[in-house]
């Protein structure tokens, strides 16, 4: 077993974690998304190198020499996923507005409170 | 350096800086995909994801002020279900083959097909752009449809905000309209 070919991975699996922390310790909403969004982020990475080759270049065909490209596959589905990350995020945030609209909060504590009040 | 901007992210309570470290965020992992050949990647995170969530960020704000209190909840729970999903995914990784080799089975299927073909096939040097407008151009219309639906959420839900707000004080405020229109 190689470990050091899997040192990056880990690497990203702890920004991934990192990000899943603020999501579920966090009471505060817009605090949650952007602990979302730091995990979609690192997942994102994950993929990317997943798709590199040791010496290659960017996958845009050139006419002269002989070059590596790297894989475009994670490429393209990691744009779409971008996109969509972003979708997320901002229907995440229309969300937290309409809750701070009905509760005058967005502290999760204090929104279990109210409810049981 | 996205390790340290995370673990700030986690440990700072006003939610101004936590935008902007969001966007810090993106825009360094944006470099990183340069780095990793993902031109096209890059561009669009930086665009998108240090750009326009930054921005519907900061809107949330100005709508919903921007001080976290403090949690009074126990961080044991969190820590120890993030601890058990990291090894596991590290034990995921155990399997996987080593980073940057030429022969991983993920180089094997059909991206060389795409590398060598698209060019006759579709005539875009840029084989990224011709992958996702063409030979997977369903997950583009998927991806837009996707988009549309969660536009029409996001006026759904603003829209109802504005009207309830306009007839109870005759003020709108102008922020919410950065909010429906990025979204």
């Amino acid at each position: 077993m190689n470990v050091l070919g899997l040192v990056n991975y880990w690497a990203f699996i702890f920004l991934m974690m990192v990000g899943f922390y603020i999501l579920i310790s966090q009471g505060n909403l817009i605090k949650k998304i952007v602990g979302l969004s730091i995990f979609q982020t690192s997942v994102f990475i994950l993929y990317i190198s997943m798709g590199k080759i040791r010496g290659g270049t960017a996958p845009i065909l050139m006419s002269e020499g002989d070059p590596v490209y790297s894989n475009p596959l994670p490429h393209v589905l990691i744009l779409t996923a971008i996109v969509v990350g972003v979708a997320t995020t901002a229907l995440g945030l229309s969300l937290v507005v309409r809750i701070h609209e009905a509760y005058g909060t967005i502290e999760e504590d204090e929104i279990h409170d109210h409810d049981l009040a | 350096m996205l390790a340290v901007t995370a673990l700030a992210l986690l440990k700072l309570r006003n939610l101004f800086a936590v935008a902007m470290l969001a966007g810090i965020y993106s825009l360094l992992s944006a470099g990183l995909f340069v780095a990793l050949d993902a031109v096209d990647v890059a561009f669009t995170e930086a665009a998108v994801g240090a750009g326009i969530s930054t921005i519907l960020l900061l809107g949330t704000l100005s709508l919903v002020g921007h001080d976290q209190k403090k949690s009074t909840r126990s961080s044991v729970v969190p820590l120890l279900v993030v601890l058990v999903t990291g090894s596991i995914l590290v034990y995921g990784t155990l399997d996987m083959p080593p980073y940057g080799d030429p022969g991983n089975p993920a180089h094997h299927h059909v991206a060389p097909h795409y590398l060598e073909e698209s060019e006759h096939e579709i005539g875009i040097p840029n084989v990224v752009t011709s992958v996702l407008a063409s030979y997977r151009g369903y997950d583009t219309m998927g991806e837009t449809t996707v988009i549309f639906t969660a536009m029409v959420g996001v006026l759904l839900l603003m829209g109802g905000v504005r009207r309830r707000e306009g007839s109870a004080t005759l003020d709108g405020k102008p922020d919410r309209e950065g909010d429906a229109h990025g979204g």
